[in-house]
């Protein structure tokens, strides 16, 4: 059934002197996966927050289902039936499942002041079963995985009678097993002609499930293509405008057999991490692959000393290092930019000059006071080095797009001139065009003698930088291969999904 | 890539917080114009001098607890130690017959050890800083009962002990100007608290550890030790102020104290500075504290029975914050 369920034209929306939609264009049939691209700073975000009632557009025209509306709010949005899964999910983690697909709304027992938690579970089961999906809706969202979770908010925004849903990247913290669930759900809410929004950067999974791809760029629309008729390589020029680093496998450079930088012995933390060791080479790029759960980041914030071990030791350039905090860590020449950017790698509220020297304050400090000139320059340079774009060193980050916030990270470790640093998921949630760029910018800092552990999702990626890979299963380091012609993406998955008994 | 060159840097952050102490500073304008057209007796030297007095102690309580308030804390000891630093003083200075310097120097001892200790007990134990701070608050309390027994200390054998608060260093120097030293006290902490807010290092952690404690620590910055400072400083300020009321009473009154931390969190709080953490000036809390004195003030004078007097200061705390929200929203 082919029917126009959302038709947006031209649509203008301006925040404090950014133009962020210009005559901004979107439609959607029922019961089609219809993908928005775009670089981030593009503008579908904000398309989808116009839609969902988040913001006001400036001007333009929504229709739905064939008829003008003016989406007020959130509230109006969902009793029209649109709903969003966002890239950070809205659970309430204390919650159960059950609870939090009924929030607002709980069956109410004779009394209306009780709340018939019975019906509620039986209710949620029903739809969990409808959806083939095994959890227990008693379960607190707490301990459920990322995957599982998104399942959740997706079960309530059906359980809404949404008919369009908007996902925005949801594909970032899953197994390929668990993407393959999520694809069926997908294809059951097709045949039921609920109609999805997909924003995704994997051009990949855009082939596999999606039917449209709309482009944009710079807050504009550029076009809309069947997927079929198309090849990745036209979206992502249509998406970046302009030439683009062709991703093929570049040269591998050897890594100087030097001393190692880095060698952790024997780090066990229980219940995460059993035993793992290995060193680390100057200038060396180590990838450390592995699915989600393998304990990754966990090996990542041992080292850093973000969490407490229970065994091992880390030797630092032939010191022992005691990494009983990330202060100390930070003290023996090692930076860490964590996964979640938002909550654990910037100051959103305070301006880029003051997160980029943030690691390196008593640098800028003379007796006790701070050389705000110096700070200044400093940033400058850096923003400059690294081609952060932003309209200047005194604006807030939390304004910035995503990759140009990662760039800030970078900035803060490299004003830092830390020897060692580890990158965990360095690409998450950034466009392509700035994706290329950090991949330049670690093949850089690689040869300039740094050295780098980067932790990635993204196998092409892991393949693309790495001098050596690192496989981890289960807390354990299950596999070690350089990257030559014998490394493949199969090769890493077989070591990856590696337990041992 | 794309040429965007850098503009100058237009500092969003420095903009708002000046568009806020200029909407505080308006509303204290409003007020004063308000209660000297309502009330012949307001815009008088004399009162005016009065409302700076009667601002002195608190707004140096203020002060202090604008610091450990920017970093995310709070500090609800603030006047159980400020008594007990009186106290102290007065042990010093009248008991044990010590110079007027070192007696003074105790007292703000006192008060630096009481952060120290509410700071180390939030940064390495754990403990949240409102249960802390409140347990400090008690002990302080009980302190400073036991250590005086009970009774009020006078100052009465060491009569330039009064002098600083009451005497007046600028009267001596421009004849017929004749404003309390307290006053001057409270403007030169008020002058250094500012340049250590906004100049120093410990007061840039203190915006960041407020802004968000986490990425701050994964930055590499040792919060757990610059947290201990944060509230040591704190009860610095609460020293200082402890001094001043003793000065002003020529005596350490052991049950006071008690409710001065909340009109001190109030005068921050109508100041903009946001209770959440990260966010905060030192001139918006001077405001604040006066903002709060000319209202007690000026209802006085227009004979407003006292009972309505915090009824009027509790609705203005309300609708400062209130403000301060719409104002972020539209942001």
């Amino acid at each position: 059934m082919e029917q126009w369920i959302v038709q947006m034209e031209g649509i203008e929306k301006r925040f404090a002197g950014v133009h962020a939609l210009k005559q901004g264009r979107f439609d959607l049939k029922s019961g089609e996966v219809h993908a928005l691209v775009g670089e981030n700073g593009a503008g579908k975000s904000t398309m989808m927050k116009i839609l969902t009632g988040v913001y006001h557009m400036d001007e333009g025209r929504i229709v739905y289902k064939g008829q003008e509306v003016r989406i007020a709010d959130t509230r109006m949005a969902q009793r029209l039936g649109i709903a969003m899964i966002h890239q950070e999910l809205n659970l309430a983690k204390d919650l159960t499942v059950a609870q939090n697909i009924f929030i607002g709304r709980e069956p109410r027992k004779a009394w209306p002041w009780f709340v018939d938690d019975k019906e509620m579970n039986n209710q949620t089961q029903a739809l969990l079963r409808q959806m083939r999906l095994d959890i227990d809706p008693a379960t607190p969202i707490a301990q459920l995985t990322v995957a599982k979770q998104q399942m959740v908010e997706i079960m309530k925004a059906i359980s809404y009678e949404s008919q369009v849903l908007i996902m925005d990247e949801p594909t970032a913290s899953l197994s390929d097993s668990e993407i393959d669930e999520l694809f069926r759900m997908i294809e059951q809410l097709k045949s039921k002609g609920v109609a999805i929004v997909y924003i995704s950067h994997r051009m990949g999974e855009l082939k596999r499930i999606t039917d449209r791809i709309t482009v944009m760029r710079d807050g504009a629309y550029i076009d809309t293509v069947p997927t079929a008729d198309v090849g990745m390589d036209q979206i992502i020029a249509m998406m970046v405008g302009r030439e683009v680093y062709q991703p093929s496998r570049p040269e591998r450079k050897q890594a100087e057999q030097a001393a190692p930088v880095l060698q952790v012995n024997g780090l066990t933390r229980k219940g995460k991490l059993h035993d793992i060791s290995f060193s680390l080479c100057k200038g060396e790029i180590l990838g450390v692959a592995g699915l989600v759960g393998a304990g990754r980041t966990e090996l990542a914030r041992a080292i850093f000393g973000a969490d407490r071990i229970d065994a091992g030791e880390i030797w630092v350039n032939g010191r022992k290092l005691q990494a009983t905090s990330p202060h100390q860590a930070v003290k023996g020449g090692i930076g860490y930019l964590s996964e979640d950017r938002k909550h654990f790698g910037c100051l959103l509220e305070m301006d880029v000059k003051t997160n980029l020297a943030l690691a390196s304050m008593s640098r800028f400090a003379r007796a006790l006071f701070m050389n705000d000139k110096r700070i200044a320059e400093a940033a400058e340079q850096t923003v400059e080095a690294l081609k952060v774009k932003t309209p200047g060193i005194g604006q807030q980050v939390k304004f910035l797009s995503g990759g140009n916030q990662q760039k800030v990270i970078i900035g803060k470790w490299l004003t830092r001139d830390c020897e060692i640093l580890i990158f965990d998921e360095p690409t998450r949630g950034i466009d392509v065009g700035a994706k290329s760029e950090i991949y330049r910018l670690l093949e850089r800092l690689a040869a300039e003698g740094k050295s780098i552990i980067m932790i990635s999702s993204e196998l092409p990626e892991v393949l693309r930088l790495s001098h050596r890979i690192l496989v981890m299963c289960e807390g354990r380091i299950t596999g070690e291969l350089m990257n030559d012609e014998h490394a493949s993406q199969e090769r890493i998955m077989n070591y990856a999904t590696k337990r041992i008994v | 890539m794309r040429d965007t060159a850098i503009a100058p840097a237009s500092s969003k952050f420095v903009f708002k917080s000046g568009l806020q102490q200029l909407l505080a500073f308006g509303s204290l304008i409003l007020l004063v114009a308000f209660f000297s057209i309502a009330s012949s007796n307001f815009f008088h030297f004399s009162n005016l001098v009065g409302i700076l007095l009667s601002t002195a102690v608190i707004g140096v309580l203020a002060l202090g607890s604008t610091f450990v308030i920017v970093s995310g804390g709070i500090d609800l000891s603030v006047g159980t130690v400020m008594t007990l630093s009186s106290v102290m003083t007065g042990v010093f200075i009248t008991m044990w017959g010590l110079p007027l310097g070192v007696g003074i120097a105790g007292g703000l001892l006192t008060g630096c050890v009481c952060g120290f200790i509410s700071g180390m007990a939030i940064a390495r134990l754990g403990v949240p800083p409102f249960i802390a701070t409140l347990a400090m608050m008690m002990i302080a309390k009980g302190l400073a009962l036991v250590i005086s027994g009970t009774r009020p200390i006078y100052f009465t054998n060491t009569p330039d002990f009064m002098r600083i608060s009451q005497g007046s260093l600028l009267g001596v120097l421009i004849p017929g100007f004749n404003i309390p030293n307290a006053v001057l006290i409270f403007f030169l902490a008020a002058i250094v608290g500012s340049i250590i807010l906004s100049r120093t290092i410990i007061g840039r952690y203190n915006f960041a550890i407020g802004s968000n404690e986490e990425a701050t620590r994964l930055s590499g910055v040792n919060v757990r030790n610059w947290k201990v400072a944060i509230y040591t400083m704190t009860g610095l300020f609460t020293g200082i102020a402890g001094i001043l009321m003793a000065s002003r009473l020529n005596s350490a009154q052991p049950s006071l104290g008690m409710g001065y931390e909340l009109e001190a969190i109030a005068a921050v709080v109508i100041g903009g500075t946001s209770l959440s953490g990260g966010k905060g000036t030192i001139v918006g809390t001077v405001i604040g504290a006066l903002i709060m004195s000319v209202l007690t003030n000026g209802l006085r004078i227009l004979s407003v029975p006292q009972e309505w007097q915090t009824v009027v200061v509790g609705l203005v705390i309300l609708l400062a914050v209130y403000g301060d929200i719409l104002r972020r929203r539209k942001a």
